[in-house]
């Protein structure tokens, strides 16, 4: 459909899922991850989706153009574990058009 | 040993309305919590945070509501072992549970009702190396005594909330404090933000950013914590260090309690009554799992409602009930107080 995105997720176990996602139902892309249950639930997206927790922090693979990081964001990756230079919260990611083909990795549970 | 007649694993939404669900059945409840204080997630994860989806409040923020649950449960009398994780349960003869948390505090009563959420919150530790030895030792994770700090030299790590609210509650408080971030930014509530600025102005807090503490030095109790900023590298003497990096909910030992889990939830019979796969055991709130369940505080409520019907019977074996409406029987409160619907005035037209 013309409002889905592809979207290749590597999960905690080093498995990649070629998954398509809706950019019509206001979802972020921890909400994805859930969706498709690439990650247990109680190991993603534990706040619910407000920058609070980590829990949902990932690798960006692909050089696809992400929305801007907000305080809130860095703040809380500034307190989180196994943070790389492409870290990024995927709850703090919505879905729209401009991310077809992102490619990211779960972060190890921490 | 504590008595009572449901024992609530978890003191957030689900678990404090189970209380008066309860007490309108006359059934007296205890609830033991992780946390110092209750709400659960509510209050300790996002209290200045709105939800709009309680029924009939189109906004309240969660600490709101956590204190209206409170005010709405105070008149049965709710005990609560606080700051303490259930740690334990078993299983007597006669069928009633004696639960045990980490401090060795015993509940026995002949109905447990999880509401644990996602678990409980466990600190999340700074990675330095002897800090174990010192726990309860100078090095806490949370503040539940703040007289514990009175006329002490306090050293508090963090960027949220917590850490900004304790030091600037503790600056009356304590000798001297001093808060440590790794960032010159903080994540905490704007208020609250300006109030340490004031404060560090004002000579009453330290405030050393960007810096970590890296070490703990100390004869058996915390006497001094090493701090690394930029470069350099240096010792402050102190009592106590408090590092608030926020909390992570753990499942924990209920997950070995015997009960059935899958996806780190407790499943439960959705089609009765939320009881275990363990007789007298149920699991109400977003710590249970069924076909079609949704981790939503509306539908813990009715849970926790579905639950106490059932109690009753496990209580009150054999023993009749119907439900009533609270409009109609009013409420009687364990401590004596009676709220009613006033009686309709009927008064002839002439």
């Amino acid at each position: 459909m013309e409002q889905d995105v592809n979207i290749k997720i590597t999960d905690r176990d080093g498995v990649v899922h070629e998954v398509v996602a809706p950019t019509d139902m206001a979802m972020n892309l921890m909400e994805v991850v859930r969706s498709y249950e690439l990650a247990p639930e109680g190991t993603i997206g534990i706040c619910g989706g407000m920058a609070m927790c980590a829990s949902c922090q990932c690798y960006v693979l692909s050089d696809t153009e992400l929305p801007e990081m907000q305080d809130d964001e860095e703040a809380m990756l500034s307190e989180a574990f196994y943070v790389k230079d492409n870290s990024r919260l995927g709850c703090q990611i919505q879905i729209t058009p401009e991310l077809e083909g992102l490619e990211v990795e779960l972060a190890p549970e921490s | 040993m504590i008595k009572t007649d449901i024992l609530i694993i978890g003191a957030g939404p689900t678990g404090l309305f189970a209380v008066f669900e309860a007490g309108l059945l006359k059934l007296k409840c205890h609830l033991i919590d992780a946390l110092p204080q209750p709400g659960g997630q509510c209050s300790e994860l996002y209290p200045k945070k709105p939800i709009y989806d309680i029924p009939a409040y189109p906004e309240i923020l969660a600490g709101d509501l956590t204190d209206k649950l409170m005010e709405q449960c105070k008149q049965f009398e709710p005990g609560f072992t606080l700051g303490e994780r259930a740690d334990t349960i078993e299983k007597q003869d006669d069928g009633t549970f004696i639960v045990t948390t980490n401090k060795g505090t015993k509940h026995h009563a002949p109905v447990v009702a999880i509401a644990g959420g996602l678990g409980s919150f466990e600190p999340r530790k700074p990675l330095i190396d002897n800090l174990a030895d010192y726990e309860d030792k100078g090095v806490e994770y949370m503040i539940k005594e703040p007289e514990l700090y009175r006329g002490k030299k306090v050293v508090i790590a963090g960027g949220g909330d917590s850490a900004l609210d304790w030091s600037i509650f503790l600056s009356d408080v304590a000798e001297e404090v001093t808060l440590i971030h790794r960032r010159n930014e903080f994540r905490g509530h704007l208020d609250s933000v300006e109030k340490v600025q004031e404060l560090k102005s004002a000579g009453k807090i330290n405030l050393i950013t960007p810096a970590e503490v890296i070490g703990i030095e100390g004869d058996g109790k915390v006497e001094a914590v090493t701090i690394k900023q930029d470069a350099k590298t240096y010792k402050k003497e102190c009592d106590h260090f408090v590092p608030l990096f926020g909390l992570s909910p753990k499942l924990g030992p209920i997950a070995n309690w015997g009960l059935e889990i899958e996806k780190n939830a407790i499943k439960v019979n959705n089609a009765l009554d939320y009881q275990t796969n363990i007789p007298g055991i149920y699991a109400i709130g977003d710590v249970n799992t069924y076909p079609g369940k949704l981790k939503l505080i509306l539908c813990g409520f009715h849970e926790a409602t579905l639950m106490c019907q059932s109690a009753y019977q496990i209580i009150n074996p054999g023993k009749r009930y119907v439900l009533k409406y609270t409009t109609v029987a009013g409420v009687d409160g364990f401590d004596g107080t009676r709220k009613e619907a006033p009686k309709a005035v009927v008064k002839k037209i002439e």
